[in-house]
């Protein structure tokens, strides 16, 4: 899936604080709306994102159906070391992305 | 049927449907106080070091920018653990948590929510000590979060 985008440094002074920002594509239906047939329209939301910088958990957000659509989310870390940065995020109806980004510590 | 019967069960009908309310129920100021009681339990909350940066008048309520900052040296002894966010007239008062450590280096996190009314924002962090500390902001939201699927 292609409906990523992370957008972090390639490459950081060691001990310098990195931004780290993430939009995925999701529709984040709430589950309060009615569809155009009258229907309540099923909660379909990303519950959870975790992000792990050399498999060490560094963020983690639980997720709310009043996150907006495509949700973005910024955060800092510590550049201690290189490595990958890896994003994850979770959801309704057996939603599961991963998406990885590299960063070289100098 | 007389005519006197006939208007009050005619009547009766055409109000039935708008009785019982349609829609999501909202959330409430109670509601937000609960969710609130609910992750900090009996401590109490300082007004003071958390910044909440929103719009003061929202244009469109499906995206709405916010950023949460606290000022902390976020080092391991001291740092911020958590960052919870709340509202007072959506369909459900949370919003969003994070989980923050030492690892973040600054204790701020940006995000994009939806508004379903003008209402009151919160947000509660929570230090490595222990301790609650608040901001909360007023917004005044135009266009609410739609509540019908787009077409």
């Amino acid at each position: 899936m292609a409906n990523v985008l992370v957008n972090a440094p390639k490459t950081a002074k060691r001990g310098a604080i990195v931004e780290i920002k993430a939009l995925i594509l999701h529709p984040m239906e709430t589950g309060f709306r009615p569809g155009t047939n009258g229907q309540i329209i099923p909660r379909n939301i990303v519950e959870r994102f975790t992000a792990t910088w050399n498999d060490a958990e560094i963020f983690s957000m639980d997720m709310s159906p009043a996150i907006s659509a495509n949700p973005f989310v910024s955060f800092f870390a510590v550049a201690a070391e290189s490595g990958t940065i890896r994003l994850r995020w979770t959801g309704d109806q057996g939603f599961a992305v991963e998406e990885q980004v590299a960063i070289a510590v100098e | 049927m007389d005519r006197r019967r006939f208007l009050g069960q005619a009547a009766a009908i055409v109000v039935l449907p708008f009785g019982p309310p349609f829609g999501p129920a909202s959330a409430t100021p109670q509601a937000m106080a609960e969710a609130i009681k609910k992750v900090v339990g009996d401590s109490a909350v300082t007004e003071g070091r958390v910044r909440l940066d929103m719009p003061p008048l929202i244009e469109n309520g499906n995206t709405v920018p916010l950023v949460v900052s606290i000022e902390s040296p976020m080092t391991v002894a001291d740092h911020v653990k958590a960052i919870h966010v709340f509202n007072e007239k959506n369909p459900q008062p949370n919003v969003f948590s994070v989980r923050l450590s030492a690892r973040n280096g600054k204790a701020t996190v940006g995000t994009r929510i939806k508004l379903g009314d003008s209402q009151k924002i919160v947000a509660i962090a929570e230090t490595s000590d222990g301790k609650f500390w608040s901001a909360s902001a007023d917004v005044i939201v135009t266009l609410a979060a739609c509540l019908e699927e787009s077409t």
